[in-house]
């Protein structure tokens, strides 16, 4: 019998959106210590249960066919531009300050919803009145804490002028000693002294780590060597770093290090092309981009692991605009075609099964 | 203080005293499910107050503030016992070899010194733990599997002359899918017990967080009086939870 929530213990944790310090937006208490800092995606920031902890490496395995990492890191760096917080970008291109202008803006997904009621209207729409509570939270969806990103416009000039942002390419040298260096100074401006006194917060950005464009990309012992003690400055920082690999292109036993090494492992798939079976199978198929994989979430000072309430999650774009992440939905199935429960891997993980509910 | 012995105990073979002399243990994990939990019961057995074992921990995947707050959940203070000298931590997260020379011979040295100096002090048990032979590999021994067994060779030496017990854990998926199997047999093959942490072959669940396999060799009964020496092979389902492991068999509820 699973329990719908995630217990560690009998204690339910209330996780407060507090702040810190006055200084510092978007952070967010976790539980066991830690603290939290938005992924740009609210979707996301659920699912994880709160968001990236500070001192956890990120990674996300890419899909040659599908270019979704890169929303992922869209809305992570912006994210971070919005609420100030310190950046450095790399990635296998010469002008790595180009990717800067492809950053969305925020937006709000909510403006002109329709089905919010107005307060005034309450009496013409008849809600019960212990239900009028929820209509009303729904409208509260501006805090400084994370932010919908509207995809399509470019995020805004006041945000990105005077900010501390620091690109690298990685195609400048033909190690990764440079990297390593600006790493390491960037994370020695936000050590961890004690948990409760958070000066400064850093957002850590690596694009295509294992791109075969970077001369490092044959030497696999020198880019698990750079991971690994990436990884082991975190841990002693006040930083999140995410990156993004292609698993095509390393060995298989690379792959798994680097997935081990990880704190947070996401993976994207594309979606097939029109795949008649997988368009039989989920509602509004044709709005998804592609499915983003769970494989790992990060678990720090604790031994108990986070079981996220579906591995599989569709990524769309709402009003073309805003992403999302849901549940994967089974299409109502046919009576005359009999293969009623013939799902995919993909969708065992699917948690809405209202249609099938007889 | 909680003496109520669990499956695990049972098969590792906790209620007799002092079980682990001498032995070589290998966790095994995978990325679906982490064995590190398993290493925090060992630990909170060995630095439990009934009994007065020593145990030096190389920590390359996580730094002592993370295994304080674990063990302090559990009912462990690794502040308190390092000041007793019981604990000696030592923090492998930054270290680096040089090019040249592998870094495994020089770690070896340092542990045994460590052991020569918590021998001339103590005469119980003194455990060597590391958290994670893969990372060793990368940080130690640049790369090269064949210098990791040679570390763990080192390592079984101790077992012998010093009465030390060798506990690691290591990540089997990734030897899993090299050409070089034998890397994986060689170390299960030095090991007395090999604990394996897999996923549910049904999936991810909330309440049952993994399956347990304990192969125990040489496992000797002394209930039966006569000491009949076997293999044990135990298999049981495990839920985490921030105080401590429920351990059962399939379809069970816990013990």
């Amino acid at each position: 019998m699973a329990a719908p929530n995630v217990r560690t213990s009998s204690f339910s944790r209330n996780i407060s959106v507090v702040s810190s310090s006055p200084q510092i937006p978007g952070l967010k208490c976790g539980p066991n210590g830690t603290t939290f800092i938005s992924t740009g995606i609210r979707d996301l920031d659920r699912i994880l249960g709160g968001g990236y902890p500070l001192g956890s490496l990120v990674m996300v395995m890419e899909d040659p066919e599908a270019p979704h990492h890169m929303d992922l890191l869209r809305t992570f760096m912006s994210q971070g531009l919005v609420n100030n917080h310190p950046l450095l970008y790399a990635s296998p291109s010469k002008d790595p300050r180009g990717f800067l202008g492809t950053l969305p803006n925020p937006g709000s997904s909510k403006e002109d919803k329709p089905t919010a009621p107005d307060l005034d209207q309450g009496e013409s729409l008849r809600i019960a009145w212990q239900y009028r509570k929820y209509m009303e939270n729904q409208k509260s969806s501006i805090d400084d804490y994370s932010n919908d990103f509207d995809m399509r416009k470019p995020l805004e000039r006041q945000f990105l002028a005077g900010r501390p942002i620091d690109c690298v390419s990685l195609l400048d040298s033909s190690d990764l000693s440079v990297a390593q260096d600006h790493c390491a100074t960037f994370l020695s401006k936000f050590p961890r002294l004690n948990s409760s006194n958070i000066a400064s917060i850093g957002r850590i950005a690596i694009q295509s780590f294992c791109s075969p464009l970077c001369e490092y990309s044959d030497k696999e012992s020198d880019m698990l060597s750079f991971i690994r003690l990436l990884k082991s400055m975190l841990m002693v920082s006040n930083a999140v770093a995410i990156v993004t690999f292609p698993p095509s292109m390393l060995s298989p036993s690379s792959s798994t290090r680097l997935q081990h090494m990880a704190d947070t492992l996401l993976s994207i798939k594309a979606i097939p092309d029109g795949d008649k079976e997988l368009e039989k199978l989920l509602t509004g198929y044709k709005d998804i981009n592609g499915f983003l994989n769970i494989h790992k979430v990060a678990r720090i000072n604790t031994q108990v692991p986070v079981i996220p309430e579906a591995k599989t999650f569709s990524m769309s774009l709402k009003k073309r605009r805003f992403l999302a992440l849901e549940c994967l939905n089974q299409a109502p199935v046919d009576g005359s075609s009999g293969t009623s429960y013939g799902t995919s891997g993909s969708c065992s993980g699917s948690s809405k099964s209202g249609a099938l509910d007889f | 203080m909680d003496r109520s012995v669990n499956l695990l105990d049972l098969a590792l073979g906790f209620d007799e005293p002092s079980p682990l002399r001498g032995k070589v243990v290998l966790i095994e994990d995978c990325v679906e499910t982490s064995g590190s939990f398993v290493l925090h019961q060992m630990m909170k057995r060995v630095l439990s107050p009934h009994s007065s074992d020593s145990l030096i921990f190389l920590a390359f995947a996580r730094p002592f503030s993370h295994y304080d707050r674990v063990l302090r959940k559990l009912g462990c203070n690794l502040a308190t016992q390092k000041t007793n000298n019981r604990l000696v931590f030592v923090d492998m997260l930054m270290m680096q070899c040089s090019d040249n020379e592998s870094g495994v011979a020089k770690l070896f040295r340092e542990i045994q010194g460590t052991v020569g100096k918590l021998r001339s002090v103590t005469n119980s048990n003194i455990t060597v733990m590391v958290d994670d032979m893969s990372l060793l590999e990368i940080a130690a021994a640049n790369s090269n599997s064949d210098h990791v067994l040679d570390f763990l060779h080192y390592c079984h030496t101790l077992t012998s002359e010093s009465n030390c017990s060798v506990v690691t854990l290591n990540h089997e998926d990734i030897y899993s899918s090299m050409e070089r199997p034998a890397y994986l047999l060689q170390m299960v093959c030095l090991a007395d017990i090999v604990i394996k942490a897999e996923p549910l072959a049904s999936g991810l669940a909330n309440d049952v967080h993994g399956q347990l396999t304990v192969v125990n060799k040489g496992m000797i009964s002394s209930k039966s009086g006569k000491g009949s020496s076997r293999n044990k092979l135990q298999n049981f389902q495990f839920r985490i939870k921030e105080n401590g492991i429920e351990y059962f068999y399939p379809g069970c509820s816990r013990n």
